[in-house]
C-alpha cells in the first residue's frame, strides 16, 4: 500500500472497494467510463469492472438521477455522478421531490439506496456556474443524507458508508481538495455517516468546518496558536445526520463557537447549526456565535475576486480574535 | 382475448369506474381532502396493458393513477381509504390520491411532478437487465408530459441503452385545461416524437381494452426479447374534469358527447355480446363490481384515522426520521 493517497484517487478507490464486495453496485454518469471522469475520480473503474457496471450517460441529469432512483427501488445500489454540483439544479426535482419523499409518501413501501456523487466547491476559477458549494441546497430537504469528506481516508470510509446505506446520500467531493494527500485508509474502512471528528483539540474556541474549510480552519488555528488562542477544530463530515452531540460537547469545553462555511451566509448550513446551539447550548456560551461564510454574491472568476467571496484563513483568524475579547 | 379474459377485464374496468365515481362523490361530500384526478374514461388503458404484463413487471404512473393502482392489484378499499385519510389506506394515509403505490405487486408509484417517473421506469428496466431478469417496466403518463424535459431524456437514454421499457401516453386531448394541440408542435404528441429517438411509435384506441392488450403484448414481447423500448399513444378522454370538482366547461359539448358514446365499458360490452356472452352474465359482473365498491366505501368510511405518531416515521430505511444527534 502506498504511503499516501490523493483525495482524487480515494474517490475511485472508495467506489472500487464497494464494487468488489457487492455486485449490486453500479456507476452511471457523464464521461465516467473510458474518460475516467472529468476530474479522474472514476479512473480505472471501467477497466476493472467492465461496461455492465460502469455506464457512460448522455448529458441528461434528470435521466441519470431518475434512472438511478428506479434502479435503487428495484434491487440495485447505483452510484450516480453529477459532474459539477451546480448541475444538481438540472435534476433538482429528483433531489427535492422524488428521492427523499418516495419512501415516506408510500408509507414505507420502498427504499432508495443510492448515492449521488458530485464535484463541489470553488477556489479554482471556474466562475459562477461551476464553483458553488451547494451542500446547503440539499440541507433544505428532509430525507437526504449529506456527506462532504475533507481527507482521502474519510472519502474512502464515508463512500463505503454511503454506498452501504439503505438511504439516499448526496456525496460532495470538493474540487479544491482533489490533489491533496493523506494516509491511505485501512482495509474495510467505514466511517459511519453522522459522526463528526475533532481534528484538533483546543480550549478557547470551537471552529466547526466542512470539506475544504477544514484545512482553512486548521491553518487559522495554527495562526491563532501563535497569538496564544487555543482553537479546537471539528470536521463536521456530514450535514445529515448532523452531529450536534460532538459540536455541543466541544462547545462545553471552549465556550465559544465559529462556523467556517464555504456556502453563502444566506441560507448556509451554519445557520441551522447555530440555531440548535442557541437553543440547546446557550448556557455554554461566553461569546456571541459567529459565522464565517461565503459572501452573498455569485462566485466571480478572477482569483483576486474569488478570494474576497470564499472564506480565507485571514477572515477566520480575524473573527476569532474578535471573540477572544469576550 | 378469450371471452373469459375479456369478461374479467370488463369487470375490472367496472370496478374502477365505480371507484372513481365514489371518489368523486366522497370529494363533494368533503370526505376526501386535497385533490383527486379521476381516471374514469381511461380504464381500458390500465386494464388492457396490465392484461399483457407479467406479475413481476414494474409499473409507474402519474397523479391520475387510481386505475393503474387497481389494475395492478390495489383494492378499491385500500385506494378509497387512502383518499379518505384512513390508517388502512394503501400508503397508510401518507400519500393521498396522487401517490397510490403498491410495491408488493410491482406498482412502484404514482408521481405528481409531470414526467418525473419516466426516467425512473427506465432505471427499473435497466435494473432488470443488470440483474439478468426479463422483467419489463411501463411508464404511463399524460399528453402534457410529452413537452417536459424528463420525457425526452428518458426516451433517449432508454433508446441508447436499449432498455426493456414501454412508454405509454394516455392522450386525453387536454393538458389540464388547455387543448394539447394548442401547445404542441406535432399532431400526435407522443407517437410523432418516437422517430426522434429511433423507437417504434404507435397509436391505439385507448378506449378499446382488447386493442390496448394486443398492442401492449406485442411491444412488451419485443422489449422482453431485448429489442428495446417503444412509445405507445393511447387516445382516450376524461369523463370528469382535470381535478377536484372541475366541470371541464372548456371542452366543446359535441366533443364530450362523441367521446362519451365511445365509452370503454360500452365497447367491451359490445365485444362481449359479439362473442356470444349473454347479457345476464355481463350484468352479474356489473352487480359484483357495484357490491365490491359499495363495501369498499363503507369499510373506508368506518376505518380509523392514522396514529398521529406516524407523521414522524418512514423518512429513513430504519423507519425513523432523525436528522441529527
Amino acid at each position: 500500500m502506498a504511503d499516501v493517497i490523493t483525495y482524487r484517487e480515494a474517490v475511485a478507490e472508495g467506489i472500487a472497494r464497494e464494487m468488489r464486495r457487492d455486485p449490486a453496485v453500479v456507476c452511471l454518469g457523464e464521461d465516467i467510463g473510458e474518460a475516467g471522469g472529468v476530474f479522474k475520480t472514476t479512473a480505472g473503474l471501467l477497466k476493472e469492472f467492465g461496461p455492465e457496471r460502469v455506464w457512460d450517460t448522455p448529458i441528461s441529469e434528470q435521466a441519470i438521477v431518475g434512472a438511478a432512483m428506479g434502479a435503487a427501488m428495484t434491487g440495485m445500489r447505483p452510484v450516480a455522478e453529477i459532474m459539477f454540483s451546480d448541475f444538481l439544479a438540472c435534476c433538482w426535482d429528483y433531489l427535492a421531490n422524488e428521492i427523499p419523499k418516495v419512501r415516506y409518501m408510500t408509507g414505507g413501501q420502498v427504499t432508495v439506496p443510492l448515492v449521488v456523487r458530485t464535484a463541489n466547491g470553488g477556489g479554482l476559477g471556474f466562475g459562477a456556474q461551476h464553483s458553488q458549494a451547494t451542500e446547503n441546497w440539499a440541507l433544505t430537504v428532509p430525507g437526504l443524507k449529506i456527506a462532504a469528506p475533507a481527507t482521502p481516508a474519510d472519502v474512502i470510509g464515508m463512500m463505503a458508508a454511503a454506498i452501504r446505506s439503505d438511504d439516499p446520500v448526496v456525496f460532495f467531493e470538493h474540487k479544491g481538495l482533489l490533489a491533496t494527500k493523506g494516509p491511505p485508509a485501512p482495509p474495510d474502512h467505514v466511517v459511519e455517516l453522522g459522526r463528526a471528528a475533532v481534528v484538533r483539540e483546543g480550549a478557547d474556541v470551537t471552529l466547526v468546518a466542512l470539506a475544504s474549510m477544514v484545512p482553512v480552519a486548521l491553518e487559522a488555528a495554527d495562526v491563532l496558536a501563535r497569538e496564544g488562542i487555543d482553537a479546537e477544530v471539528v470536521d463536521l463530515r456530514c450535514l445529515v445526520p448532523l452531529d450536534m452531540s460532538t459540536v455541543l460537547a466541544s462547545l462545553a469545553r471552549t465556550s465559544r463557537l465559529v462556523t467556517v462555511e464555504e456556502n453563502p451566509y444566506q441560507g448556509g448550513w451554519g445557520a441551522t447549526l447555530v440555531s440548535v446551539v442557541a437553543d440547546e447550548g446557550f448556557g455554554l456560551l461566553d461569546a456571541p456565535l459567529r459565522r464565517v461564510a461565503g459572501e452573498c454574491v455569485p462566485l466571480p472568476f478572477a482569483d483576486a475576486l474569488e478570494e474576497q467571496v470564499i472564506p480565507t484563513v485571514g477572515k477566520v483568524v480575524a473573527t476569532v480574535r474578535d471573540l477572544a475579547a469576550y | 382475448m378469450e371471452p373469459a379474459e375479456l369478461l374479467a377485464a370488463y369487470e375490472q374496468m367496472a370496478v374502477i369506474r365505480r371507484t372513481e365515481k365514489a371518489a368523486h362523490d366522497l370529494f363533494l361530500q368533503g370526505l376526501v381532502k386535497g385533490t383527486t384526478h379521476l381516471a374514469a374514461g381511461h380504464e381500458a388503458i390500465a386494464v388492457g396493458a396490465s392484461a399483457a404484463l407479467r406479475p413481476d413487471d414494474y409499473v409507474f404512473a402519474t397523479y391520475r393513477g387510481h386505475h393503474h393502482a387497481m389494475a395492478r392489484g390495489a383494492t378499491p378499499e385500500e385506494c378509497l381509504a387512502e383518499l379518505m385519510s384512513r390508517a388502512t389506506g394503501l400508503c397508510r394515509a401518507k400519500g393521498g390520491s396522487m401517490h397510490l403505490t403498491k410495491a408488493s405487486t410491482g406498482m412502484l408509484g404514482s408521481y405528481a411532478i409531470v414526467g418525473a417517473h419516466l426516467p425512473m421506469a427506465a432505471g427499473s428496466a435497466w435494473s432488470a437487465r443488470l440483474r439478468g431478469t426479463d422483467q419489463i417496466a411501463v411508464a404511463f403518463f399524460g399528453d402534457g408530459a410529452t413537452n417536459i424535459g424528463a420525457f425526452h431524456e428518458a426516451l433517449n437514454l432508454a433508446a441508447v441503452w436499449k432498455l426493456p421499457v414501454l412508454f405509454v401516453c394516455e392522450n386525453n386531448l387536454y393538458m389540464e385545461y388547455t387543448p394539447i394541440a394548442d401547445v404542441t408542435a406535432v399532431p400526435r404528441p407522443a407517437a410523432d416524437r418516437a422517430p426522434a429517438y429511433g423507437v417504434p411509435g404507435e397509436v391505439v384506441d385507448g378506449n378499446d381494452v382488447v386493442a390496448v392488450q394486443e398492442v401492449t403484448a406485442r411491444l412488451a414481447g419485443r422489449a422482453r426479447a431485448g429489442d428495446g423500448p417503444a412509445l405507445l399513444e393511447a387516445q382516450t378522454y376524461r369523463h370528469f374534469g382535470h381535478s377536484r370538482a372541475d366541470p371541464a366547461t372548456y371542452r366543446p359539448a359535441e366533443e364530450v358527447e362523441r367521446w362519451l358514446r365511445h365509452d370503454p365499458l360500452d365497447l367491451a360490452r359490445e365485444r362481449l355480446a359479439g362473442m356470444g356472452v349473454p347479457e345476464a352474465v355481463v350484468g352479474e359482473a356489473d352487480d359484483r363490481a357495484t357490491a365490491v365498491v359499495q363495501k369498499a366505501v363503507e369499510a373506508a368510511r368506518t376505518a380509523p384515522p392514522p396514529d398521529p405518531g406516524q407523521a414522524l416515521t418512514d423518512v429513513w430505511a430504519d423507519g425513523g426520521a432523525a436528522w441529527r444527534t
